[in-house]
């Protein structure tokens, strides 16, 4: 006997795709938007669409972005001669929160993973390469800012031996950073003193 | 409910998989209780107390409570970290290849402590060599390891293979069962599982040149720290690694991805 309606019982069950919620928590969500006025609920569908639609990747530093390119490659006020390589969108956002950095981004798109098949050319090693290659000496250092942990340091380790005969100075965060974890979730002072604090990486 | 089995362990994180927001999947390998499936919640955050510990290729204290399906790990505590090696691309990846073999050769919950043992001496072998290395790396092999760090996995190969069971045969041909001469012109089958003589070259998958044939024996047969000095060009030590991984990737049954990645 079918006791909820199909579309309830729809809705619940996108919300339970979502990482971090569970069923009851998809329950909850599902009713607060059944009693919330119409134009609240039409205001979120249309975010979702429009976050779909008009979201695009950066064809500089492959951040996520409306126009391309992006507002931190587009803007004179950074310093494109430093480029910093995060694995995710997620982390740009978290070093953009520290408000020290100046430089512009790289995003790779995850990290170098052998075992769980995760190669080279999955990522947007290539692609950093070449942006370095053409800047015509404009790009001056590298900042390293993979995760801290073992799968962060291999892609570095990788890609050092690639920009090093580039004459860049490579660096990787300071070692204050809390080992073994994601970048997206260290919080904003240790990241700072993080960057500040950037070593020469040797790799 | 029944209270959940609690119990201590120390353990080598072989694999991890992000699950949900913040967990992981951890693959352990213990020396008393094999390998084991267990699941380290919130560790991805860097806030985490199990962050630092369940980082592949650590060696860490484990307390884990037996769950439904997975062990849950409720503390964990660094013990060795590697690194040096994470910071070469050639030691870096030696790392991933013996968590992988360890992976590969052993079942869940069947303990092999000599096996636990060879994969964290290779750890630390690799590790000095790579601290040696990033002190003073060769011009003219930027990404290679040094003859010691080759040596190491080497000895890790050979070592495995015969903690398996499948110890390859590099004195008699495995076909006719004759010594095996000095000569250049004998061969390899790693399904018979060893070298082949020349009157027995229809068996031979591969080239066995002597010099390779020499550097396998005196692997196979000497201990870690008799092993000279072995200065080798780069073409026998493909050689080398090529008869080693042919055998290692039939027994393991797949190749390991993560030596691909450097070939
Ligand atoms: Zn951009
Ligand atoms: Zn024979």
């Amino acid at each position: 006997m079918q006791t909820t309606a199909a579309a309830v019982t729809a809705l619940i069950e996108e919300f339970a795709k979502l990482p971090g919620i569970g069923p009851k928590t998809a329950q909850r969500l599902t009713f607060f938007l059944l009693r919330s006025p119409a134009d609240q609920t039409r205001r979120l569908a249309d975010a979702i669409i429009r976050m779909k639609e008009q979201v695009i990747t950066c064809s500089t530093c492959f951040n996520i972005t409306e126009t391309d390119p992006c507002p931190i490659c587009a803007s004179p006020q950074r310093d494109h001669g430093l480029i910093c390589v995060v694995e995710e969108p997620l982390d740009v956002l978290a070093i953009e929160k520290t408000d020290t950095f100046r430089g512009v981004y790289h995003v790779l798109n995850g990290a170098l993973s052998p075992m769980e098949g995760i190669g080279p050319k999955d990522l947007r090693i290539a692609e950093l390469v070449a942006r370095v290659q053409h800047s015509s000496g404009e790009v001056r250092e590298v900042i390293l800012a993979t995760n801290p942990n073992y799968e962060g340091d291999y892609t570095a380790a990788y890609i050092a031996p690639l920009l090093r005969p580039l004459n860049v100075t490579l660096t990787r965060l300071a070692r204050g950073l809390p080992l073994g974890g994601d970048l997206e979730y260290a919080d904003e002072g240790t990241l700072s003193r993080a960057l500040e604090g950037r070593r020469a990486f040797e790799g | 409910m029944p209270t959940p089995h609690v119990y201590k362990s120390e353990a080598l994180v072989l694999r991890h998989i992000n699950f949900g927001e913040a967990d992981r999947i951890l693959t352990l390998v213990t020396p008393q209780h094999g390998k084991i499936s267990a699941i380290a919640k919130g560790s991805r955050k860097v806030t985490s107390k199990l962050a630092s510990a369940v980082d592949l290729v650590t060696r860490a204290q484990f307390v884990l409570a037996t769950g439904r399906e997975l062990d849950v790990v409720t503390q964990a505590v660094v013990q060795e970290r590697f690194d040096h090696l994470r910071e070469s691309l050639w030691h870096a990846t030696a790392g991933y290849t013996v968590a992988e073999a360890l992976d590969r050769a052993l079942a869940e919950r069947e303990p092999h402590p000599d096996i636990y043992v060879l994969a964290l001496d290779t750890l630390r072998r690799l590790d000095a060599d790579a601290d040696a290395w990033l002190a003073d790396p060769t011009p003219q092999n930027p990404a290679g390891p040094t003859s010691r760090g080759w040596a190491a996995m080497r000895f890790f190969d050979l070592v495995l293979l015969d903690l398996l069971g499948y110890r390859p045969a590099f004195h008699t041909c495995v076909s006719c069962e004759n010594p095996l001469q000095a000569v250049e012109d004998n061969g390899f089958n790693a399904e018979l599982g060893g070298a082949v003589c020349p009157s027995c070259s229809r068996y031979a998958q591969r080239r066995l040149p002597l010099l390779t044939l020499k550097v396998l024996r005196l692997v196979q047969t000497t201990e870690w720290h008799a092993l000279p000095v072995m200065r080798l060009d780069q073409r026998t030590r493909d050689d080398v690694e090529g008869v080693l991984q042919s055998i290692l990737s039939l027994n393991l049954e797949r190749s390991l991805k993560s030596w691909n990645l450097l070939h």
